[in-house]
C-alpha cells in the first residue's frame, strides 16, 4: 500500500478538503499530473477539470474545479481553487452559464492573444462538461 | 405636562421600538456567527496564498518580469480608492469610520497635489462621500440583493479594479474595509492592493518550503496569475471582515438601543403612575371638600 500524504483541497470560501490521502490526480495547466508522498516540489497552475483524490482509507472522491493553483512539496499538496465542488454536486445549470460567459469573451475579444486565451478556456470548460456529464 | 393618555401612548409606542430592536439584535447575532464562520472558512485559502506568493516571489527574486500589477507604475499620481462599507445603516458608527478613514485619506492625497478616484462598494459609504467627493467617485458597486456573500462578488470587483489599472487608470489601488476584531471593536483599515506589496518572505521552516520549485509553466506566467487572483481574495476577505464587522456593530448597537427603550419605559412608567396617583388625590380631595361644605 502507497504511503498517505496530506492533501488539502481550499477554495476561498471554505476548505473542501483536508486528509491524509494516497494519490491526486490534478488538471495542471500543462497536463494533468498524478501527486503522490513525496513527490518533488511543483507548483503549478491548474485549469478546469477534475481532481481525483484517492483517500487513504481506500475511497475515492472526484471535484470539480474552475481554475486555481496547486502547491506540491514532499510533505503534502495544497490545492486552491477558485472554486470547488464535489462531482455529484456540479449544478449543469452554473457549468452552462460559465461556459456561454466564456463564449461571449470569446467573441468580445479584443485582440487574438485574449481571444485565443478565451477560447481555449472555452475548449477547456466543454471538456470537463463532457467528462462529468455521464456522471 | 402630558395627559394620562399620552403618556400611555407614548410607552407604547416605545414599548413597539424595544420590541423592534429586540429583534434586530437577535437577528444581528445569528448573523453574525455565520459571517464568522465564513471568515474562518475563507482564512486557509489567504492564508496559503499568502505564503505561495512569498515563495514565488523569492523565487523570481524581483526579477524583471514581475507583472505591472506587482511593481506598480511606477508613478503615484492616481489614486483609486475602493471603499467597502455596508448596505445598511443601524449599526453605530461602523460606516461612518470607514468614511472617516477615506475621507481623511483623500483630503492628506489632495492636498499633496494628488488625483484620486474613488470606487464605493456598498451603499451607505457612497451616501457619506456623495456629499464632499461626487465628482470623484467612478463606479459603485451594489451588494443589497446578495444574500450570501460570494467570492464571485469579489471577484467581479477586482477583475473591475485589474481592469481600471492596465487601462491606466490609476497607478495606486488603496482598499477601505474596517477589521474585525471583536464585537465591540471594528478597526477602519486602509490596505495597499495595487502594487500588491508582498511581504518578503517570510523565514518559514515550513518542511521542504525551502526546496527548490519546480514550476509549470514559467515563474513569471504563474505570477501575473496568481497576482489578479490575490488581490481578489483580498477583496473577499475585506468584504467577509465588512460583513462580520457590520453585524457586531448592528448587535452592539441594537443591544444599547433596547436598553435605552428599557430604560426610557421606566422613567414614563413612573411619571405615569405618579400622574395617575395625583389623578386620584385631586379626585378625593374634591369629593372631601364637597361632603364637608354641606
Amino acid at each position: 500500500m502507497p504511503e498517505a500524504f496530506k492533501f488539502e483541497l481550499v477554495s476561498p470560501e471554505r476548505l473542501l478538503v483536508s486528509e491524509q490521502v494516497e494519490s491526486v490526480v490534478i488538471p495542471g495547466a500543462e497536463g494533468e499530473m498524478t501527486v503522490m508522498a513525496h513527490h518533488a516540489p511543483v507548483m503549478t497552475t491548474i485549469k478546469p477539470g477534475v481532481v481525483t483524490v484517492k483517500t487513504a482509507a481506500g475511497g475515492e472522491e472526484r471535484y470539480v474545479v474552475f481554475g486555481g493553483f496547486a502547491d506540491i512539496v514532499p510533505a503534502g499538496c495544497t490545492l486552491l481553487a477558485e472554486s470547488a465542488v464535489a462531482v455529484k454536486d456540479v449544478d449543469r445549470a452554473d457549468l452552462a452559464r460559465r461556459i456561454q460567459e466564456a463564449k461571449e469573451d470569446a467573441t468580445d475579444a479584443k485582440d487574438d492573444e485574449a481571444r485565443s486565451k478565451a477560447e481555449q478556456f472555452l475548449s477547456q470548460l466543454t471538456t470537463l462538461e463532457g467528462a462529468i456529464l455521464p456522471a | 405636562m402630558p395627559s394620562l393618555k399620552d403618556l400611555r401612548n407614548r410607552i407604547a409606542s416605545v414599548k413597539a421600538t424595544q420590541k423592534i430592536t429586540k429583534a434586530m439584535q437577535m437577528v444581528a447575532a445569528a448573523k453574525l456567527r455565520r459571517a464568522q464562520e465564513a471568515a474562518e472558512a475563507a482564512r486557509p485559502y489567504s492564508e496559503r496564498m499568502g505564503s505561495v506568493l512569498a515563495n514565488i516571489t523569492q523565487a523570481i527574486g524581483g526579477g524583471g518580469d514581475a507583472p505591472a500589477l506587482m511593481t506598480g507604475t511606477g508613478k503615484d499620481d492616481v489614486h483609486l480608492l475602493v471603499v467597502c462599507t455596508a448596505e445598511r445603516g443601524l449599526c453605530g458608527g461602523f460606516n461612518s469610520q470607514i468614511a472617516r478613514l477615506a475621507r481623511d485619506h483623500i483630503r492628506k492625497l489632495l492636498a499633496d497635489g494628488k488625483q484620486v478616484k474613488i470606487i464605493c462598494v456598498g451603499k451607505k459609504g457612497f451616501d457619506i462621500l456623495r456629499r464632499d467627493y461626487a465628482s470623484m467617485i467612478i463606479d459603485r458597486v451594489d451588494l443589497r440583493e446578495v444574500k450570501t456573500l460570494g467570492f464571485v462578488n469579489a471577484d467581479a470587483i477586482a477583475k473591475k479594479v485589474i481592469h481600471l489599472f492596465n487601462e491606466g487608470g490609476f497607478d495606486i489601488c488603496t482598499l477601505f474595509y474596517s477589521q474585525f476584531k471583536s464585537v465591540i471593536s471594528q478597526i477602519p483599515t486602509a490596505q495597499q492592493i495595487i502594487p500588491a506589496g508582498v511581504a518578503s518572505a517570510p523565514a518559514e521552516a515550513t518542511d521542504g518550503g525551502n526546496a527548490v520549485y519546480e514550476y509549470e509553466p514559467e515563474p513569471g506566467e504563474i505570477l501575473s496569475d496568481l497576482i489578479p487572483r490575490n488581490i481578489s481574495v483580498q477583496v473577499f476577505r475585506a468584504l467577509l471582515e465588512n460583513v462580520a464587522g457590520e453585524m457586531g456593530a448592528k448587535m452592539s448597537a441594537m443591544d444599547n438601543a433596547t436598553r435605552n427603550a428599557g430604560d426610557m419605559i421606566n422613567k414614563l412608567s413612573i411619571t405615569y403612575n405618579r400622574q395617575r396617583q395625583a389623578q386620584i388625590t385631586k379626585e378625593l380631595i374634591e369629593i372631601i371638600s364637597g361632603a364637608e361644605a354641606l
